[in-house]
């Protein structure tokens, strides 16, 4: 089936392109290792009794040298592991997507975070890190990386949430050694025991400016439909480009992957597309899988965990209540004002 | 008695305007930036805080430079000849002298400067797309 299918699909998942080299204080972009390019993403996020299963593929379009992504995570994984070799393959050709475009270069560092399990497959070094944005940005640092203008704020949108990245970097030198041409990719399954399924969806805009556009796939294989937050409307950037009972070809073929056995008997298929300008993606997507029909505001990205509220927000709050109450009461004088004028013209008496 | 009534409701709506005008104007309004010769700008989210400083001319200013990001940056005042090298520029790792300073992740950087013209110097920090990501600020010398 690999044979048959063409390997440009790719995808760094939901990759956070990083960049090994000397810093350049300057202008110049990229180190001494030339300049890598993810292409569009592709990814798998199925969950089955507790467990979200999110297979992913990296593959790099050129360069030397070492690079990698840095991916957020709903919880601690159990296992990654080496993906299927065509469990991507097979889902794109469930859906018979569009041609794939390409999503560019970014870069990332890292340092301080507790490691929490590091994995080698083929080329790439997987390591699960714990920890705070500026944990993981220590971290990178000290792994030679280095993070985009706003790897801060992503960083700590996801940190606030769940501290658990996986960053996963490629020796091209490695890839070379190993006669993986450019355009392979690796797939990469990752076992996660979470409540609730969430799929990273602005870590796609790392690194992107406003006039960069986002190309993903993200299907959804569930027990029963899913309730999506933000719904797919296409306007917001998410498209709903399939949603169907799974059929049983599909399954079958995936479940006789490897590391795919756990593929159940019957399910939901849902297909996401990601079409969207950089700035868009300020969310991700929450997933109520239980068929209860209640995504989560906050694993969307939508509402923080315990917000506070700083002192001129509560200034603006106090502010705007005022304003109001001082609104209403002129409103309220000059009602009464005009039913007092009224009444004193009809108590006038007439010629 | 329905215009007394209405006159205290127009007074009192009226005060509640003026209250919420003064406040507004206190909390929201942009100070102007003071001539100081010791200045904090702080890096979050890849951008300087403030954005606009002011410093005398011909006296020395010390500028402390904070980074609370877990990412380096850079700080580098100059005119438009001084960014442009640095905005196409290829050099590695800038070395320390006093218009040019890199602030290494979270860690803080202190830089004495003496400006000896009056006029608006930006300052910018050069490291591959963070300008564009709005990482410039504007001194005023006076």
């Amino acid at each position: 089936m690999r044979r048959r299918l063409p390997a440009a699909f790719l995808g760094a998942g939901l990759a956070l392109l990083v960049v090994a080299g000397p810093t350049l204080a300057c202008g110049g972009l990229i180190g001494p290792n030339g300049a890598v390019n993810l292409l569009r993403t592709t990814t798998l996020a199925a969950y089955h009794e507790g467990v979200e299963h999110y297979v992913t593929a990296f593959q790099f379009q050129g360069g030397g040298g070492a690079f990698g992504s840095i991916t957020p995570l709903p919880g601690v994984p159990s296992k990654v592991e080496k993906g299927g070799d065509w469990t991507l393959q097979r889902l794109i050709r469930e859906t018979n997507p569009p041609v794939p475009a390409a999503l560019d270069a970014v870069r990332f560092e890292a340092a301080g975070a507790q490691v929490l399990m590091t994995v080698r497959i083929d080329a790439l070094d997987i390591t699960v890190l714990k920890g705070g944005s500026a944990d993981v940005g220590q971290w990178a640092a000290d792994h030679g990386f280095r993070l985009p203008p706003d790897a801060p704020e992503v960083l700590e949108f996801y940190a606030q949430r769940s501290p658990i990245f996986l960053a996963a970097v490629f020796d091209a030198d490695a890839a070379k050694a190993r006669d993986q041409a450019i355009g392979d990719g690796t797939p990469v399954h990752i076992t996660i025991p979470t409540p609730n399924p969430w799929v990273p969806i602005r870590i796609l805009a790392l690194g992107k400016t406003g006039a960069d556009h986002v190309d993903a796939d993200v299907y959804l294989l569930t027990d029963h439909a899913p309730a999506l937050l933000p719904n797919p409307t296409g306007a917001n950037g998410m498209r709903l480009d399939n949603s169907q009972q799974a059929s049983q070809s599909l399954l079958d073929d995936l479940r006789s992957d490897r590391g795919m056995e756990w593929v159940p008997s019957d399910g939901w298929l849902t297909k996401i597309a990601i079409d969207a300008n950089a700035p868009q993606l300020s969310y991700d997507l929450a997933i109520d899988a239980s068929g209860m029909g209640v995504p989560s505001w906050v694993q969307a990205g939508l509402a923080l965990p315990n917000r506070a509220i700083d002192q001129l927000t509560w200034l603006r709050v106090v502010l705007g209540a005022v304003l109001a109450i001082g609104v209403l009461m002129l409103a309220v004088a000059i009602a009464r004002a005009g039913a007092a004028r009224s009444s004193a013209s009809s108590l006038t008496p007439q010629g | 008695m329905l215009r007394t009534r209405a006159r205290l409701f127009l007074g009192a709506g009226l005060v509640a305007l003026v209250l919420v005008a003064g406040a507004a104007v206190v909390a929201l309004a942009r100070p102007t930036q003071p001539v100081t010769t010791a200045v904090t700008i702080e890096i979050h989210y890849s951008h300087f805080n403030p954005s606009e400083i002011a410093v005398p001319v011909g006296v020395p200013v010390t500028i402390t430079l904070r980074n609370d990001d877990p990412i380096d940056h850079e700080w580098i005042i100059g005119d438009d000849a001084v960014q442009q090298k640095h905005r196409t520029g290829t050099e590695l790792l800038h070395p320390s002298i006093p218009t040019e300073v890199v602030i290494a992740a979270l860690s803080t950087r202190t830089t004495v400067v003496t400006f000896a013209q009056a006029g608006q110097l930006k300052y910018i920090c050069h490291l591959p797309g963070h300008e564009a990501y709005g990482m410039v600020g504007v001194a005023t010398i006076r």
